[in-house]
């Protein structure tokens, strides 16, 4: 059997000795959308920035495809949460897509024709196109997002990490990057996506990933995205999910 | 002659310094770069007792082992839970302190002059002349700040998109293995070489306005990174001749008088940048009001 395109095993983190990962093992079939789920503060931007190596680990391994994730760079893409970087920065929405060719550039060869052809198929893909010389502070925040999901498409990977790209986005941004994930589904690619929204989860993703500093359940989201599990995952701060027991009166998760 | 050579003194620093500056400004770095070209006073002095004389290679050195130091002690205290804000002024203070002991101790006999560490001299620059076998190349001042400009085009040169992605996005330049970490020094240590090149001329203190204002002017007047670095430099060369000419007329310091054009001339952007200029955005409210 080929190696999966990420094997976790026994991953654990710690900023200033407060444990924000602990023992974290998990393997990911290739081929499929999943979800990471969990409350703020359980570890989901850790867990994504931890297997690429961006911020270290206290113990545990994570495997790409069989190998060390040094080797295997190429194969990833990645999109950081929005909010990580200055969109003041003076450049325009081609430019950042073209950074996703970085990588595969080396270290001292530019950006030419070739890779600006591609950085423009990747905006028409998620609907950019005709923004490809705006200054990124012009766009909207679905905009900008979009252009985050462009330069990972940039980076041809088959393992993709995305941390959170539907917060804050507008529905047609929504609609196009899911739109963008089935389409890297069905070209066999795995993306691995931080989710907040527990409403969409059942729509959106083939397994889910619960957690909450440590993995509280792993596995195909029909039988893993369970109420009881939710609970357990939450500490029971989850009331609003009740849809079955609860009417929906107005008074919701705000209460 | 002189003239000539104080406009290209000048001129060199605003190359050095707009280049740099422009890195600092973006990756909101302004006062490491502040840090920094007060820090490296300890090395120049201690580079001056150690050689007699302000022999420019060995400065260079001293100058470059504490930028780097200075880097890596506020990097320590910042990872180590201090503020970042104060873990900059603690260290830049300290070392610079250090310095002016240093000065204080050993001035009289090495005989380096406190004020011009702080204010630097470039109307003095012609005369500290470079001779190779017994012909005048001409200032060593010219020379120095030459090679450095050199070094630093061709470093951010050939690394232009490290540069620009390690700015932009840290994060994913680490995902796609670029050696962040390795970047960051390299800049730290530009400025640093910057920094001591340009301190006999417009001294330790004014160096920090060239390395920032004119890169901050450039910010209010372009979106394009390339861009920005060459409005950087020209704002820079701007304010070295305005500043001289201001300087002849008033009969005042020279980088005085050069630091306060190249605000000047920020200013005149701030008010009056086509895009993010307050005039043309109180125009644009206007319109939109009407």
């Amino acid at each position: 059997m080929a190696a999966p395109p990420l094997s976790v095993k026994g991953l654990s983190v710690a900023y200033q000795k407060k444990p924000v990962l602990r023992n974290v093992s998990f393997n990911v079939t290739e081929g499929e959308l999943i979800g990471v789920i969990g409350p703020n503060g359980a570890g989901k931007s850790t867990l994504m920035k931890a297997a690429l190596g961006l911020i270290p680990s206290i113990a545990g391994e994570v495997l790409v495809y069989g190998k060390p994730y040094k080797q295997q760079r190429k194969l990833i893409g990645y999109v950081p949460q929005r909010e990580s970087v200055d969109w003041d920065f003076p450049t325009n929405a081609l430019d950042v897509v073209l950074m996703g060719r970085y990588g595969h550039l080396g270290w001292f060869r530019r950006p030419g024709a070739k890779e600006k052809a591609l950085a423009m198929e990747c905006l028409a893909k998620v609907g950019m196109a005709d923004f490809a010389g705006r200054q990124i502070s012009q766009l909207s925040g679905g905009q900008q997002q979009r252009v985050f999901l462009a330069r990972a498409l940039a980076q041809d990977a088959k393992l993709y990490f995305m941390d959170e790209p539907f917060a804050g986005v507008d529905a047609a941004t929504e609609k196009a990057i899911i739109t963008l994930l089935q389409e890297l589904k069905k070209q066999g690619k795995t993306v691995i996506v931080v989710h907040h929204d527990l409403a969409t989860v059942q729509d959106y993703f083939d397994s889910v990933l619960l957690l909450n500093v440590e993995l509280q359940a792993y596995g195909p989201t029909a039988e893993t995205f369970t109420q009881e599990r939710l609970q357990q995952t939450y500490g029971g701060r989850l009331a609003f999910l009740d849809r079955s027991h609860q009417p929906s009166s107005p008074a919701g998760k705000e209460g | 002659m002189s003239e000539f050579w104080i406009l290209l003194t000048g001129s060199l620093v605003a190359g050095c310094c707009g280049i740099l500056g422009v890195f600092l400004v973006l990756r909101k770095m302004a006062m490491i770069g502040d840090a920094i070209s007060h820090s490296v006073m300890p090395g120049i002095v201690i580079a001056f007792l150690l050689s007699g004389s302000r022999d420019s290679l060995l400065m260079m050195l001293a100058a470059l082992a504490f930028g780097l130091l200075t880097t890596f002690l506020i990097q320590m205290f910042q990872q180590s839970g201090i503020q970042s804000d104060a873990s900059i002024g603690v260290v830049f203070t300290a070392l610079f302190a250090i310095g002016v002991v240093l000065v204080s101790l050993f001035a009289r006999q090495v005989h380096l002059d406190q004020d011009a560490i702080l204010y630097g001299e470039i109307a003095y620059v012609h005369w500290n002349l470079w001779e190779l076998g017994g012909i005048s190349m001409g200032p060593k001042a010219v020379w120095l700040l030459g090679f450095t400009l050199i070094v630093i085009s061709a470093v951010i040169g050939l690394f232009y998109k490290q540069f620009k992605l390690c700015a932009f996005d840290p994060a994913l330049a680490a995902a796609i293995g670029i050696p962040v970490a390795l970047f960051h020094y390299l800049l730290m240590g530009l400025v640093s070489m910057a920094t001591v090149s340009s301190f006999e001329s417009v001294g330790a203190i004014l160096v920090v306005g060239m390395l920032i204002i004119p890169a901050s002017t450039a910010y209010l007047l372009t979106e394009r990174l390339g861009v920005m670095i060459g409005l950087s430099v020209a704002a820079g060369v701007a304010s070295t001749f305005i500043g001289y000419g201001a300087a002849v007329l008033l009969d005042a310091s020279i980088a005085g008088c050069m630091v306060c054009a190249s605000a000047l001339l920020f200013v005149a952007a701030f008010l009056f940048s086509p895009t993010q200029g307050i005039v043309a955005k109180k125009l644009r409210m206007r319109r939109l009001a009407s």
